[in-house]
């Protein structure tokens, strides 16, 4: 009985460690981490492991599911855990679902916390598009569990002592075959990153209108965001903010002309303060909203530009 | 090459409501649609259709709503559709899902390639490629972004991936889920519409795949305890005046008051 933890992100491999070391610890169990190719197993030993399992063999040099998962399931064997905790990368979340299938088990993916109740893992995690939060258990041994970065804390280290074991391991082969890998561009300052947003809903009659949100974009040096509708069905814009696209997070969002649906309401919770221009008094947006203003955006956009103008040029 | 298309009917996160006072979701009444990306995975097919031939087959495991949500799978341009619908087979978890879509598929055969959404738009889970996958026994591709038929036996994929794009070649058959950036899903026209209502729907209960409900049951490994919106705790101010000007002036001062405006 342990809990094993494994990811190829060095910071959510310690995140991992932190969360898995107070699990282990409930069950009065050691703490493994599988390290594959290169790595400090000293390190892992610091920030909680009892245990590390390295791997080492040329088909493990890249990342690659079959190899990879081939070896995960040796550290399985060997360390038969009741708990395994896989970091939610792209990678990851890939590596944790093949590998559930392979032992017939279930799997808890992208969880937000996660704890054990009689022999159970207990996790909550977003769904319906991240619109709401479910609580769901593992009913059944070893749990599996994705975790994303920065959900759990990151330990402090401390000398401690631990054990380094060799996985003797001969990795299957991949099946697919890499033919290049290309580093990403970084893009300038995405919506993500805004700290002021101002986004247009379907109460714009035309694209041509937008021009009333790019003027009070201008003043508040804002970044222009839009809903799903008029993004994907209409065309004006490429991205969207909501369920299916950008979660924001600025310190003042003013949402124009928004009717406030759940689809969006996901991609703003965590804005800062919440502005609402909507002319019908009961738009949803109102509820998901610091202040509002009740009122036909044509009019209200002209205006508010004019005052914020004047206020922010003193 | 015959491509089957994994479709996951989900309720209009558009629509979707929550009731005020318990925060449940309200999914009663609201309307179904394919989920997003597992479209997007449709679109895919139907282009690689029209490009070398063959044909695409649009599968579902779903409910009462499903034939209808599959109508317009079959109206962009897939020749058939086929739908497992049990009541016992209702409620799975990914494993139970996948186990019951790895039977159908193997029910189809003879496919080159099996395709799919990175994850569903509703449960957000991710599994039911690499595991159909695994069950399957084939490789999987999972995020890819661009895709392209080598030969009638190779396959050349680029996967999205956080920090690279990997290009990677592999054999068929194979599985491949795809991301939101793949491609731009079409409307169906009215004609389409028309056509599909004349293509074939063919509907398995658990028998037909030879799945038993009972031991899928008995398999069940994740249970979903609670549903419910998070807690929304915004100040809710609606701000009054006589004219537009005043309402905006008194947003400006609520604004700095706030310190959101820099000033």
């Amino acid at each position: 009985m342990s809990v094993l933890i494994y990811s190829e992100e060095p910071n959510l491999r310690l995140e991992l460690l932190g969360k898995g070391r107070e699990l282990a610890d409930t069950m009065d169990s050691k703490l493994a981490a599988l390290q594959i190719g290169d790595g400090n197993p000293e390190e892992l030993i610091k920030y909680g492991a009892d245990l590390v399992y390295v791997a080492e063999h040329p088909l493990l040099g890249e990342w690659s599911l079959e190899p990879y998962r081939s070896v995960l399931l040796k550290a399985v064997e060997e360390a038969s855990p009741s708990v395994i905790l896989i970091g939610a990368t792209k990678r990851g979340k890939e590596l944790a679902a093949s590998l559930a299938a392979s032992l017939g088990v279930g799997l808890l993916t992208e969880c937000l916390s996660l704890k054990l109740e009689d022999g159970k893992l207990i996790a909550e995690r977003l769904t319906y598009g991240g619109s709401a939060i479910a609580r769901v258990a593992s009913l059944k041994k070893p749990h599996i569990a994705t975790v994303p970065q920065r959900v759990f804390k990151r330990p402090e280290p401390a000398e401690r002592r631990g054990e380094v074991l060799k996985l003797e391991v001969e990795p299957e082969k991949p099946k697919a075959e890499v033919v290049e890998r290309r580093e990403k561009v970084r893009e300038e300052v995405g919506l993500e990153e805004a700290e002021v947003i101002v986004a247009a809903g379907r109460g714009f009659k035309k694209k041509e209108d937008l021009k009333l949100l790019e003027e009070l974009a201008e003043v508040l040096g804002a970044k222009i965001g839009g809903t799903r509708p008029i993004a994907a069905d209409y065309g004006w814009m490429k991205e969207w903010i909501g369920i299916s696209g950008h979660k924001v997070r600025p310190k003042l969002y003013i949402a124009v002309g928004i009717s406030g649906t759940v689809h969006h309401a996901a991609g703003i919770r965590d804005c800062g303060i919440i502005v609402a221009i909507n002319r019908d008094e009961n738009a949803n947006i109102f509820n998901l909203a610091d202040y509002g203003i009740v009122g036909d955006l044509y009019e209200v956009l002209p205006a508010l530009t004019k005052a914020l103008r004047e206020r922010l040029k003193k | 090459m015959r491509i089957i298309a994994l479709l996951k009917d989900i309720v209009d996160l558009d629509e979707l409501r929550f009731d005020p006072s318990t925060r449940k979701p309200i999914t009663e009444g609201v309307k179904h649609v394919i989920s997003e990306l597992d479209k997007r995975a449709l679109e895919t097919a139907i282009r690689l259709k029209e490009k070398h031939g063959g044909e695409v087959l649009a599968l579902s495991l779903g409910g009462p709503e499903t034939k209808t949500v599959m109508l317009e799978a079959l109206a962009m341009g897939a020749d058939a559709a086929y739908i497992v619908y049990d009541e016992s087979l209702r409620g799975l978890d990914a494993h139970g899902t996948s186990r019951v879509l790895a039977a159908a598929i193997d029910k189809i055969g003879d496919y080159g390639l099996i395709l799919c959404g990175e994850m569903s738009l509703d449960s957000l889970s991710a599994q039911v490629g690499p595991r159909v996958a695994e069950l399957l026994g084939l490789p999987m591709i999972s995020y890819a972004r661009e895709l392209e038929l080598v030969d009638d036996k190779r396959l050349r994929a680029v996967r999205d991936l956080e920090d690279v794009d990997e290009v990677v070649e592999v054999e068929l058959p194979a599985v491949v889920s795809v991301v939101r950036e793949i491609n731009e899903p079409r409307i169906p026209t009215l004609m389409s519409i028309m056509r599909a209502k004349r293509k074939p729907t063919t509907i398995w209960d658990a028998s037909a795949i030879g799945v038993d409900p009972d031991a899928l049951k008995a398999e069940r490994a994740v249970e979903i305890l609670n549903v419910e919106a998070p807690m929304v705790e915004r100040k809710k101010k609606i701000i009054e005046g006589e004219t537009v000007e005043e309402k905006v002036e008194r947003l400006v001062e609520a604004l700095i008051d706030e310190g959101v405006l820099g000033v």
